[in-house]
């Protein structure tokens, strides 16, 4: 561990859980590096996750952490934020957790605009409880509930957060840890409801069951996959054929929650008087 | 020669081996349960992919200071 950044994490907890090779590790680092770049005040940073095993990141940094239930961590985080609207609250969620369980939580939370930075651990599978396909989990791929192949159509995230009125959305990989670094320190900067999607890998339920090699290898799969969103945009749409974007990929900025709510307060009390 | 360019932590390693597949210089190997061994200290550019990729925080790159 870098020593400029052990004060953000409980060092007597790690070594963590997380299985050899899961990408969870990597992104919670970029997460710290992040947060230390960024200057903001550390004692007035909560950090809110859900439950799985992108859940468990929180367990080990060094700030006030809220371990919530399954698919709640935005509802929890909502009411952090508004009664205090000067905390910098993060959210960190799993793709189950976020866009399962917490599915309707997550697109109010977007279409409120309040003031969250979501880092959403996409490893495209249930991880924690034994490999159960998730709306994450894309067509045609193995996991313990679907033997046969996943017969459902699966959800971009990106795409239903800013459908869903989230005013910064992001993608970066367990590979490209700078620019997922860059994309939460923006993240951090824009007032309002920000999403990154941090693709990881899960060697253990997912690249087994997938015949996708090592952990290695799978760091290589998203290596290779990747297209950041500058690139694409000259590139002819058939070398994008089985790629995925990466960088910023909206950024609109609008009325926020939190201070719109302030505003409605102001306001009340004002005509009551 | 040198101090070394690495400390390595073998206590966190996992051996999922994403360090060494990584190293453009091949500086640092598997040893036989698949954890990291820093095994040729003078091939390392300090390029830091290593550390920045340890999904167990095993690995740190010692810099000179400027």
């Amino acid at each position: 561990m870098r020593p400029d950044l052990q004060h953000l994490f409980r060092m007597e907890k790690l070594p963590h859980i997380w299985c050899p090779g899961c990408g969870h590790g990597i992104i919670t680092r970029a997460i710290a590096e992040a947060i230390n770049e960024s200057g903001i005040d550390l004692d007035k940073t909560v950090i809110v996750s859900g439950i799985g095993c992108s859940s468990r990141a929180p367990g080990y940094m060094n700030f006030d952490t809220l371990h919530t239930l399954h698919g709640r961590a935005l509802a929890f985080a909502t009411g952090v934020k508004l009664a205090n609207p000067e905390l910098n609250v993060f959210v960190i969620t799993g793709d189950g957790d976020a866009t399962a369980i917490g599915g309707n939580h997550f697109i109010h939370a977007a279409r409120r605009n309040i003031d969250l930075t979501v880092i959403l651990f996409n490893n495209n599978i249930y991880g924690m409880t034994g490999g159960q396909y998730s709306p994450l989990t894309p067509t045609g791929k193995m996991a313990a509930t679907s033997p046969y192949g996943n017969p459902e159509n699966n959800f971009d995230v990106a795409a239903l957060a800013i459908a869903a009125g989230a005013s910064f959305v992001a993608r970066g990989t367990a590979f490209h840890d700078k620019l997922l670094v860059n994309s939460i320190k923006e993240g951090i900067k824009n007032k309002g409801f920000s999403l990154i999607e941090a693709l990881s890998m899960c060697p253990t339920s997912y690249g087994r069951r997938n015949k996708m090699g090592s952990a290695a290898d799978m760091i290589k799969h998203l290596k290779d996959n990747a297209v950041n969103v500058v690139t694409a945009q000259k590139l002819p749409p058939e070398k994008l054929e089985g790629k995925f974007l990466i960088g910023t990929l909206h950024y609109k900025p609008y009325r926020e929650f939190t201070e719109e709510y302030d505003k409605l307060i102001a306001r009340v009390q004002k005509e009551g008087k | 020669m040198a101090d070394k360019p690495l400390d390595i932590d073998q206590k966190s390693c996992k051996g999922c081996g994403i360090c060494y597949s990584l190293c453009p210089k091949k500086a640092i190997t598997g040893d036989i349960r698949g954890k990291v061994v820093l095994s040729a200290p003078d091939l390392c550019s300090r390029c830091g992919i290593c550390e920045s990729h340890c999904p167990d925080y095993a690995i740190f790159v010692r810099r000179e200071k400027k």
